[in-house]
């Protein structure tokens, strides 16, 4: 731990730093190919209901010793319909039987307590209409739009209008991924499912709006000063809230992953599993669209800005003209753009020496970074 | 949370963090005060996992009278299920509305569910028709349908031998009522129930109503009364003769079309559960003409008997189809009661009636009072479908919830131990925060179960864990702050105070649109997924207050001891791992921490 410690201090510094931004294409690339992977799995694997989607009933046994085969065929039987029997964790039984009315599933619940030998009613059902879960369905994608334009609005106004758009792509990479996780994998879609999908949307935000935040405080005042094109900047942001993010997806992936395996272990299936195992998916694709994704985007579309274009040219123009003196730019850029420099842009910085820890290392690497374009 | 960017000032500055903590401490020793005031020590538990039936109802938008879904119409309607569902005798059931069009009915365990539902699920549409015609409901007579109700067991062989020879119906006796004295025959709920105006005179024997004895049994009915007035007689005729009750499908598609101003097929149980259908007019009196019904066990007759006021405009109605029906010959004197295109009783009629009625007939204390509340509360302004129904035994849902509070547990755990592991001596106030944050948490629940009916269920019990991470994130965000301060150079004090903006900053827009997220999950989903997405909700604002008014003032005071301030190894704060390298800055307590390297 306290080596990442070490590294949030180095990274801080500017010692050292990942170049997210300049190898976007590269991240880019990653996440198009997961995307293609993901919307195809969709294509041909479709999703893999659940009951709720198709109507039915579930029934949930107390634990028995009952064998799976057995259950299944009286299941069946009773029913007339194909029955999904599983062994859960505890040794209960979830036996699904889909295209249910309501005396029907009363005779399987009765059969079931029959063959298990327990009172009827300690035997749980949940009976579900076939529109039930498009319902659920119908009100998540509501749900998804109200929310996506809501907080493209919030964004737009709190940061400015090229974050949120950004934030938004990344929302829906996210999505995108966990809904291909789901068709690849096979795992069922339930309204928990759902519930989990709409959780990210909060929860996938929040790492992007501290990337954000901190891009936002270092890019104050960028146009006064000739020592860093935005995407530099976007960049030594990004490494400095690297720590930060890094840990918050670990804070918010712990409880999660303890529900999915320690809850879910528990009672094998059900609401707690559902809903957990599409958050943990979704979190992980989150944390990474924050950093790899999010915030080069922003870059992207902050670059197109003539402003932004014409900084990058005076940027450019003078360490060539640097170059070409032979001079060391260090020394330079410390004497004339020593107290502009971003991390003490933000009025409230003590004057004296704000200059001289930040950017010793990070300018070699914006340098770099620079020339390399 | 509505207007993060507002400057808010640092609560409890550098001045006074300590009257800061002591008034949130108080507020929660108030609030814990006031849980155990009000005897609700812990959150009222939802269906799923106290044990118990929900039943999720689904208005449905008839063809061309889409606007019917409306809040007027949906609380309406939610107050006819309470009452209805109160009327059984269920208590502390709930019924709801959710969203625009939905109503959930929550019935606790220990309550008769089956027959709550039934009543809740199935009862929707109520009027009066005249019987046309009527004829037994299968083709073949089966046994009765294990839905049957119990008062007709005994009579079951009997009917059914009715049925097959085609004889007058003979009064035979069915459990719970005796017959009387050539009383009214007490037989097939459905086809023999007798309707007579419950006048001093009526209670006596001998009365017209004893007509009843009268054949009406399904066969006998075969003989077509009077032509019906409309003209498509022809085609109902048809579907008349084909229509095989037995077949569920078959049931639906003929009422499923039918229109309160037209003839409609249809088929009813009698009382030995056996299908009889019926060719019907158009309906006279709607539902919402009865204004009172109910079961009665009248003490003269020692029979069960329903009672039915009628109101003003009702009256006259049924005044009207009474003195018209009572001129018929049997079958055409009946009229069908018919809920959900479904006949649920066909009393004859012998007289003209007006506001108040009786029907009697083989009656039993629960089949009474089921009709009572089926006219008095059926008037339904909207039809219903039944969405899901869920029934979870108090065990289950138990260990769902032992399993929950497992995962929250370790949950909870992990993150302490990441916590301690990577921020050291912070992490102890991370804890503490935390630890005020569960609480407050939980007192807020258990108030919130009767104060606006919050129970948790499970979806509730996953917020609650999920917001663990919430509420550590925020320490995160300000803890790296400090951290990114004193790496600076700077010292505890100036570093405690300078990240803090910054990181009040960041908390708010980012649990701003964690709250967003909750708040349109919260408005525009239903069931299970709002209790969800008010845990997260709640715990977000929490989050945001137990920052502001916990975490911050406590890292204030925390900058001043020794421990923390001095950057103590193990304080997480320790200046040298953090990568604070000698020379320091030129700081106002360079020689503070000069010092402390010198320890460290």
């Amino acid at each position: 731990m306290s080596r990442l410690g070490t590294i949030g201090a180095r990274l801080h510094r500017g010692e050292i730093g990942y170049d997210f931004v300049a190898k976007r294409w590269l991240w880019y690339g990653v996440s198009i190919l997961i995307t293609i992977v993901a919307i195809a799995g969709l294509a041909i694997r479709g999703l893999n209901m659940g009951i709720e989607f198709k109507g039915g009933a579930v029934f949930t046994t107390p634990k028995t010793s009952a064998s799976v085969s057995v259950v299944q065929e009286s299941a069946a039987e009773a029913s007339g319909h194909h029955a999904i029997v599983q062994k859960l964790g505890n040794g209960t039984l979830r036996v699904q039987v889909s295209e249910l009315d309501t005396q029907q599933a009363t005779k399987v619940q009765t059969v079931l307590a029959k063959d298990l030998d327990v009172p009827a009613d300690k035997i749980n059902k949940e009976l579900v209409g076939p529109s039930w879960g498009k319902e659920i369905a119908n009100k998540a994608w509501t749900g998804l739009g109200i929310f996506m334009i809501l907080v493209v609005i919030y964004l737009a106004i709190a940061f400015e209008w090229r974050m949120a758009l950004a934030a938004l792509i990344a929302l829906i990479h996210d999505l995108t991924i966990t809904v291909g996780v789901y068709a690849i994998v096979g795992f069922e879609v339930t309204p928990g499912t759902v519930i989990g999908l709409l959780t990210i949307l909060g929860y996938s935000l929040y790492d992007t709006v501290v990337v954000f935040d901190g891009l936002k405080e270092g890019a104050v005042g960028i146009t006064k000063q000739t020592r860093w094109t935005y995407s530099e900047i976007a960049n030594r942001s990004l490494n400095g809230t690297l720590v930060r993010s890094i840990n918050t997806t670990v804070v918010a992936l712990l409880p999660v992953a303890g529900l999915l395996f320690i809850g879910g272990g528990f009672l094998g299936a059900g609401m707690l599993n559902d809903i957990s195992l599409s958050l943990f998916v979704g979190l992980a694709a989150g944390a990474y669209s924050s950093i790899f994704i999010a915030t080069p985007l922003v870059a992207d579309l902050k670059e197109r800005d003539p402003q932004m274009k014409a900084l990058r040219k005076r940027v450019l123009a003078k360490r060539a003209a640097a170059a070409a003196r032979g001079e060391s730019p260090d020394a330079e850029d410390l004497a004339d753009t020593g107290g502009d420099e971003p991390d003490a842009l933000d009025g409230d910085a003590a004057p004296a020496g704000a200059g001289v820890v930040a950017p010793r290392g990070g300018r070699g690497r914006g340098r770099s970074a620079g020339r390399r374009r | 949370m509505a207007a993060p960017k507002r400057g808010r000032r640092p609560a409890g500055g550098q001045g006074k963090p300590g009257r800061t903590l002591v008034l949130i401490l108080i507020a929660l020793v108030a609030l814990t005060g006031g849980m155990f005031a009000t005897g609700d020590t812990t959150p009222r538990l939802g269906i799923d996992l106290a044990g118990g039936t929900t039943i999720t109802l689904k208005a449905k938008a008839e063809p061309g009278k889409e606007s019917a879904v409306n809040e007027t119409n949906m609380n309406t309607a939610v107050g006819i299920l309470e009452r209805r569902v109160n009327g059984l005798g269920v208590s502390e059931a709930e019924v709801q509305t959710q969203g625009r069009s939905h109503i959930i009915v929550n019935i606790p365990k220990g309550t008769d569910s089956e027959q709550a539902r039934r009543q809740v699920g199935t009862t929707a549409q109520l009027y009066f028709r005249p019987v046309l015609q009527v004829a037994a409901g299968a083709p073949v007579p089966q046994q009765p349908t294990p839905g049957a109700s119990e008062s007709g067991k005994p009579a079951e062989g009997k009917d059914a031998k009715d049925a097959k020879d085609g004889d007058k119906a003979s009064p035979s006796a069915s459990t719970g009522t005796s017959a009387q004295p050539g009383g009214s025959t007490p037989q097939g709920r459905a086809v023999t129930d007798a309707l007579k105006d419950p006048s001093p005179g009526a209670s006596e024997p001998g009365k017209p109503a004893e007509g009843a004895k009268d054949g009406k049994d399904g066969k006998d009915a075969a003989k077509t009364p009077d032509p019906a007035p409309t003209g498509d007689v022809a085609a109902l005729q048809t579907a008349f003769a084909t229509l095989n009750c037995e077949d569920q499908k078959a049931r639906a598609a003929v009422t499923e079309s039918a229109r309160p101003e037209n003839p409609m097929v249809s088929c009813g149980k009698n009382s030995a559960g056996q299908w009889e259908k019926y060719l019907l007019g158009p309906a006279e009196v709607d539902g919402k003409d009865v204004d009172d019904a109910k079961g009665q066990f009248d003490q003269n007759r020692g029979i069960w008997i329903v009672t039915m006021d009628f109101t003003d405009k009702g009256s006259k109605k049924f005044q009207k189809i009474t003195s018209k029906l009572s001129q018929q010959q049997s079958p055409a004197n009946q009229f069908a009661i018919v809920l959900d295109g479904e006949v649920v009783s066909a009393p004859q009629v012998n007289q003209t009636l007006t506001a108040n009625a009786e029907i009697s007939g083989s009656f039993n204390q629960k089949s009474a009072q089921e009709l009572g509340n089926m006219l008095s509360y059926g008037a339904l302004p909207l039809t219903f479908q039944e969405e899901s129904v869920t029934t979870v035994s108090a065990a289950l849902g138990g260990e769902q919830l032992r399993a929950g509070l497992i995962a929250g547990a370790i949950g909870l755990a992990l993150v302490i131990i990441y916590l301690v592991a990577y921020y050291r001596g912070l992490a102890a106030i991370a804890i503490l925060s935390l630890l005020v944050s569960a609480a407050l948490t939980y007192v807020l629940m258990s108030l919130l179960g009767p104060a606006i009916g919050f129970a948790l269920n499970l979806p509730a019990v996953c917020g609650a864990i999920v917001a663990i991470g919430i509420t550590a994130d925020s320490f995160i965000v300000y803890f790296e702050r400090i951290r990114d301060e004193v790496r600076e150079g700077r010292t505890l004090r100036p570093a405690v105070e300078r990240a803090w903006p910054r990181a009040r900053r960041t908390i708010l827009v980012s649990d701003f649109v964690s709250f967003l997220a909750a708040a349109v999950l919260f408005i525009v989903t239903v069931g299970k997924v709002q209790g969800f997405a008010f845990t997260l909700g709640l715990t977000t604002l929490l989050d945001v207050v137990v920052v502001f008014f916990f975490t911050k003032p406590l890292m204030t005071l925390a900058a001043r001891s020794k421990f923390f301030g001095g950057g103590h190894p193990w304080s997480g704060l320790d200046p040298k791992r953090l990568g604070v390298e000698p020379p320091l800055r030129r700081s106002r307590r360079t020689t503070v921490v000069t010092t402390d390297l010198k320890e460290a």
